[in-house]
């Protein structure tokens, strides 16, 4: 199990340098954005004298060099700073006193629980669902139930997310009121009504990520269908069912485990539109907002962490599909 | 549930018969209950009670709309009332203001409201390094006397026969001095709704305070919730599902399905907010009258107003006055689409043919480049030919605006002729996107902006309006509405404000469910 521990922390700090790579690249990235804070928020009133008293307020104007490593430093510590738009408003009482401004990681933290806590739901909805169908279109492959299944998940993988949103919120929104259109969702709801208001969009981003699980799990089944020792349970007279899940699934695990938190990744960073389309509270919509007024800091803040939690899933595949095979977890 | 008792009966009863007798359609009285839900576009996470920083639609509803007060209030009629000052007086020259302010009104935290509220409240916008989009009104009075706790005098360094309507600013809001901070936290006024939660960006849930001024006159509604919700689709779809009981900015597209549904009403009014194509008339060729008259009649406003706002506007007339302005004059001839004329005009001016660059770029609003294609193609009638410049969105308003000869603009308008000339229009001010100056309309500018008398003024907004149509330096092609929906289950009194969107930013005062 030694072996395990090192290969984790090396993967651990080789995470740590590409999220230090990631880092500059997200910086002269938004940077490179057209458009700054100042222009944005003085609209109509952007003349150069206003722009640049901003800049210097807030410390823009500063070599680009000089805000990275401000920038980097502080992401260290996990301080990101505050927002522009706060910190504008605090130099807006007349004074330099920061009096109950939110800080980056504070206006982040409520709005990733809400995304967390969304993704949390879609997936358990889409892995069961996924890894299901895979089994039994896997186990009933090339007949009518798997063709049907293949071609409405590769359709709605096929779709955009922003139109299964609008199939789905006229099917069970407008035409049969089930679910809201509107995730109007916030700390008193219970925990029921929590799940009634993220219902439509969990199923939109199930609909959006089951595809390629499903998928994944009748390949790797079926790839191992072939081999001599599926085979010899297969002559033993064991059902096909029981071969599949008993002897076939175990060892298909290692690929659909990195499908899985591929997707997971791309359900907790890729929600952008979903949460647009149900105004839905999460860490998506606070990206848009910021992106749309150049608030750098937070900007920076959701890209770095959209990146680690890539780094981080990724990096749980690999160890998960380790202790899943024994080969590779004893190496000779 | 209201109780029915035999002197409300009366009461109601008296009220539909004045209102029958006057030929006003009787109306319901309001009706105290419920929770109004109101999905607006405008939002955003940086969203604060900061009245200095509000430029859009969701804080202005729910600052100026619900939890805070200003000392005056334009009604619903456009005429000007008192809001947190009772009345007030001006000298004779309209350079000194006393107000006297209502007594007994609190802040939501208990504080009573008073004269020292308000001196603090106005010094806000001209503290140091604050940014203010109503520092030009408050910097223009010199000095502020507290005469006793309801009774201020302010004196103006120049006359304004506008100041008690320029404090209705949805930015010069009321807080309670000496914990201005604290109040711009937790949102703290006089208005008539208590601030229960705030989440910039997502929501804001109110609740009515029961001790408010306006008694039973305003403030229906038990609790409002308002949602942020900028994406139109989604905003639409909130109010056809019924999650909200009103949204604003219509989207026009899918408009036909709104109208379709019997349960949704759309309401529309022609304020003043206006698209502009503004010439800098210090630069050839628009230093010639006769090519800037050219190009008032090259242009097809009827057209602009059908095909960019789909029909959702008025034509406008070059000048920057509109219908939710006191002294707006409709009677002036209006600048038709008239291409001989506009030819003939070039020739006038001795020029063989015209070309011009016009810059736009839909940062200056929605479906400029469109526009300017259309006036490209309705000037080449003329002989004119205007080459469109596409300009990126980003950088508009600091590299193209102020900047191009020639460009795309828009106006919200202005509460008042003065302010909205004195920001734009008047010599040598720094937002002069025209660079125009008239030695008339700057001597009309200054003596109206001192005149007290109604009918005075109107003559001289009037000739104002007229030279701005003739001979100024801005094509106004167009009027916006504003254009929003309700549930049918509201009710109101039948007269909508047009200062602004959803009844004036007022629907959750003066709107009631029936």
């Amino acid at each position: 199990m030694s072996g395990l521990l090192r290969i984790i922390v090396q993967r651990l700090l080789l995470g740590l340098v590409t999220l230090f790579v990631v880092s500059i690249i997200i910086f002269v990235a938004v940077n490179a954005l057209p458009g700054d804070f100042a222009r944005e928020i003085l609209g109509q009133g952007a003349t150069e004298e206003s722009v640049a008293a901003i800049q210097k307020q807030l410390g823009l104007d500063r070599d680009p060099l000089t805000r990275y490593l401000d920038w980097l430093s502080g992401a260290i510590r996990f301080d990101f700073g505050i927002p522009l738009s706060q910190a504008m408003f605090a130099g807006n009482f007349g004074s330099t006193a920061i009096v109950d401004v939110k800080t980056v990681v504070q206006q982040i933290e409520p709005r990733l629980y809400n995304t967390l806590f969304l993704a949390g739901l879609s997936a358990a909805i889409a892995i069961p669902l996924a890894v299901t169908l895979g089994v039994l279109t896997a186990l009933y492959r090339n007949s009518a139930f798997d063709k049907i299944m293949n071609v409405s998940t590769l359709s709605a993988i096929s779709s955009p997310e922003f139109f299964l949103a609008y199939i789905l919120i006229l099917f069970l929104a407008v035409l049969n009121p089930i679910f809201p259109s509107l995730s109007n969702i916030n700390p008193d709801l219970s925990w029921g009504e929590l799940v009634e208001r993220s219902m439509l969009p969990a199923l939109t981003l199930t609909l959006a990520v089951t595809a390629q699980m499903m998928r994944m799990t009748r390949a790797a089944i079926i790839n191992l269908l072939a081999s001599p020792y599926i085979e010899m349970a297969r002559l033993k007279g064991l059902s096909p069912m029981r071969v599949i899940i008993k002897h076939a699934l175990p060892n298909a695990l290692a690929p659909i485990i990195t499908v899985i938190a591929l997707n997971l990744a791309f359900l907790i960073t890729g929600v952008v539109v979903v949460e647009t389309v149900f105004v839905y509270p999460g860490i998506g919509q606070l990206f848009v907002d910021s992106v749309k007024i150049r608030d750098i800091p937070v900007v920076q803040a959701c890209c770095l962490l959209f990146a680690a939690v890539y780094i981080l899933l990724n990096l749980t595949a690999d160890i998960l599909s380790i202790v899943s095979n024994p080969r590779l977890r004893h190496p000779k | 549930m209201s109780q029915f008792t035999r002197r409300g009966l009366l009461k109601s009863g008296v009220a539909a018969g004045v209102l029958a007798a006057t030929g006003l359609p009787a109306i319901a009285a309001p009706k105290r209950g419920g929770r109004l839900r109101l999905g607006l576009a405008g939002a955003n996470t940086s969203d604060s009670w900061d009245g200095r920083t509000h430029s859009d639609s969701f804080m202005i509803m729910c600052a100026h709309g619900a939890v805070f007060d200003c000392l005056t209030e334009v009604g619903a009629d456009g005429q000007l009332k008192g809001e947190l000052a009772e009345s007030w007086e001006a000298s004779a020259d309209a350079k000194t203001w006393t107000f006297k302010l209502r007594k007994g009104v609190t802040f939501h935290s208990g504080k009573p409201f008073g004269a020292d509220d308000v001196i603090a409240s106005l010094n806000m916008h001209t503290a140091e390094g604050a940014k203010s989009a109503a520092k030009p009104i408050v910097s223009a009075i010199s000095e502020m006397e507290k005469i006793s706790d309801h009774e201020i005098k302010m004196t103006l360094a120049a006359g304004n026969a506008d100041f008690p309507f320029l404090l209705s600013d949805y930015h010069i809001l009321m807080f309670p001095a000496g914990e201005i901070d604290e109040a711009i936290a937790s949102g703290n006024g006089t208005g008539l709704y208590t601030v229960e939660s705030f989440d910039p960006g997502v929501r804001f849930v109110g609740k009515r305070y029961a001790d408010h001024y306006k008694g039973d006159d305003a403030g229906f509604f038990d609790e409002i919730e308002v949602i942020a919700i900028n994406d139109a689709s989604a905003r639409m779809n909130a109010l056809m599902t019924n999650q909200v009981d009103a949204v604003n900015r219509v989207d026009f597209k899918t408009e036909a399905l709104l109208k379709a549904n019997p349960m949704i009403e759309i309401m529309e009014v022609t304020g003043n907010q206006h698209y502009t194509f503004p010439m800098q008339t210090g630069l050839d060729p628009f230093t010639d009258l006769k090519v800037r008259q050219a190009l008032k009649h090259a242009i097809n406003r009827q057209e602009m107003v059908d095909k960019i706002l789909l029909g959702h506007g008025k034509v406008a007339n070059d000048h920057p006055i509109g219908p939710a302005n006191q002294y707006f004059a409709e009677d002036i001839e209006q600048n038709s689409y008239d291409p001989d004329k506009a030819a003939a005009l070039i020739k006038e001016a001795g020029l063989d043919g015209l070309t011009v660059d016009l810059s736009a770029a839909n940062a200056a609003f929605a479906g400029a480049i469109d526009a300017a294609q259309l006036y490209q193609n309705s000037a080449k009638a003329a002989g004119i030919n205007i080459n469109v410049v596409q300009e990126p969105d980003d950088g508009y308003w600091s590299n193209v605006w102020l900047k191009k000869p020639w460009c795309a603009c828009y106006w919200s308008g202005r509460a008042t002729e003065d302010w909205m000339f004195s920001t734009a229009y008047e010599t040598g001010v720094p937002w002069n996107d025209t660079g125009w100056e008239n030695a008339r309309f700057q001597e009309l500018l200054l003596t109206a902006r001192a005149e007290l008398d109604s009918a005075k003024r109107k003559d001289m907004y009037g000739e104002m309006q007229m030279l701005m149509a003739k001979e100024g330096g801005t094509v106004v092609p167009m009027y916006a509405n504003y254009v929003d929906a309700h549930s049918t289950k509201l009710a109101n009194s039948g007269t909508i404000g047009n200062v602004f969107q959803m009844d004036s930013s007022r629907m959750m005062e003066r709107w009631w469910f029936a």
